[in-house]
């Protein structure tokens, strides 16, 4: 082999956040060479696509690449796990930063096997937030089957604690500590990508589209719950006041987006995701209609426009343009009816269904928290701006923008050679 | 290496409870194999144990039988150690219950009725891995003979720009051949752009200038214009190209495969090996075969393909019914950019300036979709030259889009607003209907789909919103001196683009090495573009890297294995070069394979499609999982009044081995008279071992792995679609022995169907169950 030097740099990485962007630039990196952490808030890895049933347009399951990210990750001694954790303080400069990391407790040290046994014992519930809330886990848990790493935790919000110890009882491994405490730990890193993702509007904000009010409006979010196998409902898709098979729904786009009282500007992803969402109605209930309310489908690109063309073909599948106004409930049926416009006949139309479906878009997570750092730029939005020519940190998949998967996952590869830049420079 | 072998058994997670641990035990033992049990393997002490035995023992090759490969990976990694991990958690005893699977009591054994299949299960598996650790070494990095860091970028335009300056910036050299005189692609060609940045309003002037600027600066970056790639040979790390100028003929010209149809002589007889070759010359005559190395040839370690797109060219009268190509004045969104890029907008017919101008977003007649190839980029275009004409005509120029759904995705939604607030800017949501000459001016006729009439509207210009060609679409450009021929695969699937069948990996490509960025990906901005350039060159940087370490890259990202051959008994059937789904196999004149191995995935597709069985991997071999296939105890009537069936399930360790584990965590049950084997991939599955197991009495077989098809679901894109192929002709087989075909059998699974799997191998089961056991049974 001819004489060649080593790679032109090394270093350190922090990635913040373990969700699909994050995963994404954290594996790139250090598939390169480089050594990189992965710092998670949630017990788990995975974020967003964690809680989707499927990905448009190829209808695949995300756990599928999550999978094989796991398996990357756990092949790759080049790259840190900390879940439950939290960047407290960033110091320095580009090529050399100080970050203080918080690591709350999970009460379940290296020593568990997953096996169960505590969360048959343990008596008090709590909402999963995981699935949105739509059922209950126990104070230990695990917040889903594929949940890496494989460990169980305890929400000490709800646990009762030492007076109750069932679960420290039925463990044959000492595997539950309930003193486990938070401790901060600092790393030194050269470069920072920052993927802390998005959050789903808030729903209850927009006051005529009724969520929270009546029972049978959901979110998209929710939708990908309901359908999913591992969700509140098997993957049954039922509508929560009375757990009926919906004959008819509607998904109403542009919840929140695309509205100045809201987000002003568009998701990017929610006109697939109500296609998408169509598909999973369409294959469980043969006769069910969908009713899609929109402003303008947006389906870019080769691959959405022949998804879009495919939903057009069903005949139980009714696009209808016109952005709806207000939202009513039958208080005997729990129907809700939904009012529009229809932007092609002007009318006003008026359309019952047994359960409404909301497009809400995406919101960064930095909207309202900004991060502990002087040295990031917000846009008005809250979305991360990138600034190349000063270089050391980048905001990396919808931390930065809207976008679907795909796009997150290019622009977080890509954030992964800015970092990498970042120490060559050095 | 010296083999030391040890078996390490735990008990823990219910498995002590479940199983005779010291029948279990007497499986080794009767090998003459150290066996230990603990009931907390996986804890501090249980390590300890194992590990006290490499040190003091000098034990190396390691059975674990507890939990799943997938769980207490870092647990159980002993630097320098073959380890297998037997599966006897989540696919033993947590999926078939005591309550189901009962014990045998002291009378019942050995009585000829009874039989613990609980048991025989645990221990058969064990004897599989024993037998594995046995048939397998531990992998050495492949080293390439010669190596480079440098890159090749091909396209000058502000993806190749945006790539080569990014890499360099990461420290890597990099060469860009553009084939015109010079850089700046379509992106130097226009008048102004769309923003590249926050907060995403207005125009910017173009931002190419700027970057040909920096590229022509940089050190790292040889710029070679008038120049495009004849042929690149070789492999990632040591890529051979042959460039040359446009127009020009060499030698080194790639040669193309020879087409089905002229491997066929009148009858429809396949030619031979030598006949084909010989036709395959002719074929190319003047160019030199793929296996001929340029000697002047440049090196590169990756290669970057950002030959971008070309503006859509309707064919013959396709768009005549709107004018184009009747009416000089109604002209492409393309021609457009070019009346603009020289100065005021002027109607072509006559150089009046065009003072009203309207803009058609899609075909109409009933259709809501904008035209081919447009993505979200003809939307904006539209807006972006709508602002043209408001520029250049401040006091009356006007600007009507009519459009059925504009496509301004994500933060774009800020420009389409910003544009939204010119004055002589209109826009309509209309299909429209004709487009005629009337006087002087053009009339285009609508129906305004937003208030349910028709609209007319004058202009003295018309431009039609066509969609970007992908290069890719029109020549393979990479001309890859493969076997397989010199372009991408089956890019028809994405109408020509070079994208990425798999969601959540864009960067993923069939020709190992070869990245794709820009527009000859997916219709972009050029702000995608630019982000889209950096992946790429990441991608290129890491895969680089990776062969540097003798690793394969994603998805067997780390891998240090490779195929190895056992040339001797090459029968030059070719079907390793033809089915490998990277194209890593060339062969020569007489059909012998050449490996590339840096090209290699290593999922063993060709090891799967080898009638020879010469093909391995130090840990994954013909051998390895056929001597697993024989350790499955196969009882018969000699052992038993009704002996338990025996099925073979070989099982993609991508998506169906993890689904098959979460249903043994979520305790779900299934038939106790499976085998499971995971392999690699569907593709590496060689049809001997189906054989084998039959041959040896087992009644039925099947494979349990991705989904195919056009949107599949296989990360190696080809495997289990190949297999079900394989599988189809093996049916054929069986029923020459007299076996029913239905005995073998391939499953699609998904990752989140883990709910389906009981049922599906249950049924199967049962299935064989009704056919009878294998005749051949007992001999």
């Amino acid at each position: 082999m001819t004489e060649e030097k080593a790679a032109p740099a090394s270093g350190s990485i922090l990635v913040v956040g373990g969700g699909i962007s994050g995963l994404t630039t954290a594996l790139e990196a250090a598939e390169v060479g480089y050594e990189v952490f992965i710092v998670e808030k949630n017990p788990y890895l995975g974020g967003r696509v964690a809680q989707l049933n499927q990905y448009f347009p190829k209808l695949c399951p995300p756990s599928c690449g999550l999978e094989i990210n796991f398996r990357r990750i756990k092949d790759n001694p080049r790259i840190k796990v900390f879940t439950l954790a939290e960047v407290e303080k960033v110091d320095g400069t580009a090529g050399s930063y100080n970050v203080s990391i918080k690591l709350n407790p999970r009460f379940v040290n290296e020593n568990c096997v997953a096996c169960d046994d505590c969360v048959e014992v343990c008596p008090v519930d709590r909402n999963n937030e995981f699935n949105f809330n739509m059922d209950k886990t126990k104070a230990i848990y695990r917040p889903n089957e594929m949940s890496f790493p494989m460990r169980y935790v305890i929400d000490s919000s709800v646990c009762k604690g030492e007076e109750c110890g069932k679960c420290i009882e039925a463990c044959k491994y000492s595997a539950i500590d309930l003193n486990m405490a938070a401790k901060t730990i600092n790393l030194t890193v050269g470069a920072i990508v920052w993927a802390t993702g998005w959050v789903p509007y808030d729903a209850t904000k927009i006051d005529n589209l009724g969520f929270g009010k009546y029972d049978n409006i959901v979110t998209n979010m929710m939708m990908e719950r309901l359908a999913a196998p591992n969700g509140p409902t098997k993957g049954k898709i039922l509508r929560p006041s009375d757990n009926k098979e919906p004959e008819s729904i509607a998904f109403v786009q542009c919840a929140g987006s695309r509205d100045e009282n809201h987000l002003p500007y568009c998701s990017y992803i929610c006109c697939m995701a109500s296609l998408k969402q169509a598909t999973y109605v369409r294959e469980r209930f043969a006769d069910a209609k969908i009713y899609i309310f929109y402003i303008d489908i947006r389906t870019p690109g080769q691959r959405y426009e022949k998804f879009y063309k495919k939903i057009k073909e069903d005949e139980n599948i009714f696009l209808i343009k016109g952005k709806v106004a207000e939202v009513s409930e039958d208080p005997g049926s729990k129907n809700i009816t939904v009012v529009a416009e229809n932007a092609v006949t002007g009318e006003k139309i008026k359309q019952e269904v047994d359960m409404v479906v909301l497009a809400t878009g995406m919101q960064p997570a930095t909207a309202d928290t900004k991060l502990p750092t002087e040295d990031l730029q917000y846009s008005e939005d809250g979305f991360i701006v990138n600034d190349f020519d000063k270089g050391g940190m980048f905001a990396a998949g919808c931390a930065n923008k809207p976008a679907d998967v795909v796009t997150s996952n290019q622009n977080a590869t890509g954030m992964a050679l800015k970092a990498i830049q970042t120490m060559v420079k050095r | 290496m010296d083999k030391k072998y040890s078996v390490y058994i735990c008990t823990g997670c219910g498995i002590g409870d479940a199983l005779d641990i010291k029948g279990l035990c007497g499986v080794p033992e009767e090998e003459g194999v150290s066996v230990k049990t603990h009931s907390f393997l996986c804890g501090k002490e249980g390590v300890e144990v194992i590990k006290k035995d490499i040190a003091d023992e000098g034990i190396n090759t390691i059975v674990i039988a507890g939990c799943s490969r997938r769980v207490n990976y870092d647990v159980f990694k002993f630097d320098g150690c073959i380890v297998d991990r037997v599966n006897l958690r989540e696919q033993v005893v947590w999926s078939h219950p005591r309550s189901k699977y009962p014990v045998v009591t002291e009378e019942q054994k050995d009585d000829g009725i009874h039989f613990d299949s609980l048991q025989m299960m645990a221990e058969d598996y064990l004897k599989m891995g024993m037998v594995k650790v046995e048939k397998i070494d531990l992998p050495e990095p492949y080293q390439i003979e010669t190596f480079t860091r440098k890159i090749l970028v091909i396209g000058g335009g502000v993806a190749g720009i945006s790539a080569a300056l990014d890499a360099a910036k990461a420290g890597y050299e990099v060469t860009i051949v553009e084939k015109e005189a010079s850089l700046g692609g379509y992106a130097a060609k226009l008048r102004e752009q769309l923003p590249v940045a926050n907060p995403y309003d207005g125009l910017i002037p173009p931002i190419i200038e700027e970057k040909i600027k920096e590229a022509e600066a940089n050190s790292s970056i040889t710029i070679k214009t008038k120049t495009m790639v004849a042929r690149i040979a070789g492999q990632p790390g040591e890529f051979v190209v042959t460039l040359k100028t446009p127009g020009e003929k060499i030698e080194f010209d790639v040669p193309f495969p020879l087409p089905e149809e002229l491997k066929v002589d009148e009858s429809g007889k396949e030619f031979d090996v030598e006949k084909q070759f010989e036709l395959y010359q002719e074929y190319n005559k003047g160019k030199l075969d793929i296996l001929q190395i340029d000697p002047n040839g440049e090196k590169f370690g990756a290669v970057i393909l950002a030959a971008g797109w070309r503006p859509y060219t309707p064919e013959g009268d396709e768009l005549g019914y709107l004018g184009l190509g009747k009416i000089a004045d109604v002209v492409t969104n393309h021609q457009f950019e070019q009346i603009a890029a020289k100065g005021k907008i002027v109607r072509p017919s006559d150089g009046k300036e065009a003072k009203s101008v309207v803009f058609i977003q899609g075909p109409g007649k009933g259709d809501d979709s904008d035209f081919d190839f447009t993505g979200s980029v003809t939307s904006l275009v539209a807006l972006k030259q709508a602002k043209y004409v408001c520029d250049d005509y401040p006091e009356d120029g006007k600007a009507q889009i009519i459009y059925q759904h504009m496509r301004t995705p994500g933060l774009w939604e800020n420009f389409y607003k910003s544009i939204q607030q010119e004055d002589g800017i209109f826009l309509t949501k209309g299909d429209v209907v004709s487009v005629a000459q009337s006087g002087a001016m053009i009339a285009v006729e609508a129906d305004n789909t937003l208030l349910g009439e028709k609209i007319q509207l004058n202009a003295d210009m018309v431009v039609l919103a066509t969609g970007m060609v992908p290069a890719t679409a029109d020549d393979p450009v990479v001309n890859l001196a493969y076997r397989q021929g010199p372009g991408f695969r089956e890019i028809d699937l994405f109408d020509g683009y070079c994208d990425s069948n798999f969601i959540c990996f864009p960067y993923e490509t069939q020709r190992t090495g070869i990245y794709a960025a820009g527009g000859v990906r997916r219709s972009m901005t050029i702000e995608e573009t630019v982000e889209d350039a950096v992946g790429a060159a990441l991608k290129a940087i890491q895969c680089i890297e990776s062969v540097y370490r003798g690793v394969s890259v994603h998805p067997r990202s780390g891998d240090m294995t490779f195929p190895d051959f056992f040339f001797q008994r090459c029968t030059q059937c070719k079907r390793c070069t033809e089915e490998c789904p990277f194209g890593a196999l060339d062969d020569d004149e007489k059909g012998t394979p050449k490996p590339n191995p840096t090209r290699c995935r290593r999922c063993g597709t060709c090891m799967g499609a080898c009638p020879e069985r010469i093909i391995g991997f130090a840990d994954y071999n013909v051998d390895s999982i056929g001597s697993m296939v024989k350790a499955i105890g196969v009882p018969s009537e000699d052992d038993y009044e009704e002996p338990p069936f025996r099925i073979l399930g070989l099982v993609c360790e991508n998506d169906a081995l993890p689904a098959l584990d979460i249903a043994g965590m979520n305790r779900l049950s299934y038939s106790s008279q499976v085998r499971f084997i995971p392999v690699r991939c569907l593709g590496s599955v060689n049809v001997i071992w189906i054989k084998d197991a039959l041959a040896q009495g087992m009644d039925g077989a099947f494979l349990l792995g991705c989904k195919h098809g056009d949107d599949y679901q296989c990360h190696f894109v080809k495997g289990s679609e190949l297999a079900s192929i394989r599988m189809e002709k093996i049916g054929d087989a069986l029923e020459a022995l007299a076996l029913e075909k239905e005995r073998v059998t391939q499953f699609d699974i998904a990752i989140d169907e883990y709910d389906k799997l009981p049922e599906l191998i249950d049924n199967f089961v049962k299935m064989i169950v009704e056919l009878g056991p294998n005749p051949f049974k007992g001999f």
